[in-house]
């Protein structure tokens, strides 16, 4: 068993700050290379280390990120 | 993505936007602290189960449109006039909770008398002060707060303290009026700082409940259109050279200064 987190950003309110990056103590987020409807680069999971540690939704300015967390049998 | 399909599903939900804060699109520049500093006082109103009690008093500044965000009744005040405003509602409804939202050119500059009456008369409200050295809505002009040095639209060679005098403190001064009951000074730039100030702001509004006069929040935030730098350098910028001198921590509590 291991605890495994995922967040799902609503890419078209995300402004693509950067903030969440720097926040996140596994490098599960980037920029992504695509723009939304803004112009802005959104933020997006680029592997699967996220712990659910929730670190990232909380200094996002926007709160465009919401976080899950479970125990997943490897 | 793959890795994700087994975790994404509501019962594995631990943290999303709270109700308390519309859906609306906030219009604050990206990576700006002021969406930050809604959200922990969006999410304490929420937990305390008191969003129908809430009254907001949005200033001038570029948390104007506050009301647009906060999904509780709110108020627009004239620029520097909100702790009069919360004076006259608060009074009015002695048991809601009236809360003002103000940056520091609207507190500290052309609203330093309605702030300071109002924490002398030790009125029952909650004052969350943001606090970034900067006006941010009229295009980055200096505050009162802004740091010897720091160039801004008027003091284009930095502030100068022959000229423009020193930065203000306004937060250790009304340490002083015995009318506060809570006064700390926060900051919400990395996670562990956003709970810590959400504390505070939580702790500000029991205090109300428990109608103890008046509770200062100062939050040290970014404003990094303002000082022209991306949201990151702005975040690690402050903590150099903001913290230093608007250090982080309690400055009263519970009506009592903390001794440095
Ligand atoms: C009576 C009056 N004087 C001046 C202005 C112009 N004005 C608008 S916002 C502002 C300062 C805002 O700075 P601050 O309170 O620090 O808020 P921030 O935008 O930095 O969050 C000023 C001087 C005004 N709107 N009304
Ligand atoms: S902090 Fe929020 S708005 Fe900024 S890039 Fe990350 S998800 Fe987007
Ligand atoms: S929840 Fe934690 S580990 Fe996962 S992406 Fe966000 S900051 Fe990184
Ligand atoms: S101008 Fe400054 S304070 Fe205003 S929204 Fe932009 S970054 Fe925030
Ligand atoms: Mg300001």
């Amino acid at each position: 068993m291991a605890i495994k987190g995922a967040i799902v950003v609503d890419t078209e309110r995300c402004k693509g700050c950067g903030v969440c990056i720097t926040a996140c103590p596994k490098d599960v987020i980037a920029l992504a290379k695509s723009v939304n409807g803004k112009g802005y680069n959104y933020a997006e999971m680029v592997n699967g280390d996220c712990i659910g540690c929730a670190g990232c939704a909380i200094v996002c300015p926007d709160g465009v990120i919401s976080v899950y967390k479970s125990k997943i049998n490897d | 993505m793959i890795f994700n399909q087994e975790i994404i599903k509501p019962e594995n939900l631990v943290y999303t936007k709270t109700k308390v804060l519309t859906d609306n699109v906030m219009h604050y520049c990206p990576g700006c602290g002021h969406g930050r500093i809604h959200r922990i006082v969006a999410e304490v109103i929420e937990e305390m189960g008191i969003q129908d009690k809430a009254i907001c008093i949005a200033p001038v500044g570029c948390s104007v449109l506050a009301y647009n965000y906060f999904n509780v009744d709110s108020l627009g005040a004239a620029h520097g006039r909100a702790p009069a405003l919360a004076t006259a509602i608060q009074r009015l409804y002695p048991d809601n909770h009236v809360f003002t939202y103000q940056g520091d050119g609207d507190l500290a500059a052309i609203g330093t008398a309605e702030t300071m009456h109002a924490c002398n008369r030790g009125e029952n409200i909650v004052i969350i002060f943001v606090n970034n050295g900067i006006y941010g809505m009229t295009g980055g002009q200096m505050a009162p707060t802004t740091l010897i040095g720091m160039k801004t639209a008027t003091s284009p060679y930095g502030r100068d303290i022959h000229l423009h005098g020193y930065p203000l403190r306004i937060t250790e001064l009304l340490a002083d009026l015995p009318g506060t009951y809570f006064i700390t000074r926060q900051s919400v730039h990395t996670p562990a700082a956003v709970r810590k100030a959400k504390k505070a702001v939580e702790m500000a509004f029991q205090n109300q409940k428990n109608k103890k006069g008046t509770s200062f929040i100062e939050i040290v935030s970014n404003c990094n259109s303002g000082w022209k730098m991306s949201a990151p350098d702005a975040n690690k910028w402050m903590e150099e050279n903001m913290f230093p001198k608007y250090p982080i921590g309690d400055i009263k509590v519970d009506g009592v200064k903390v001794s440095k």
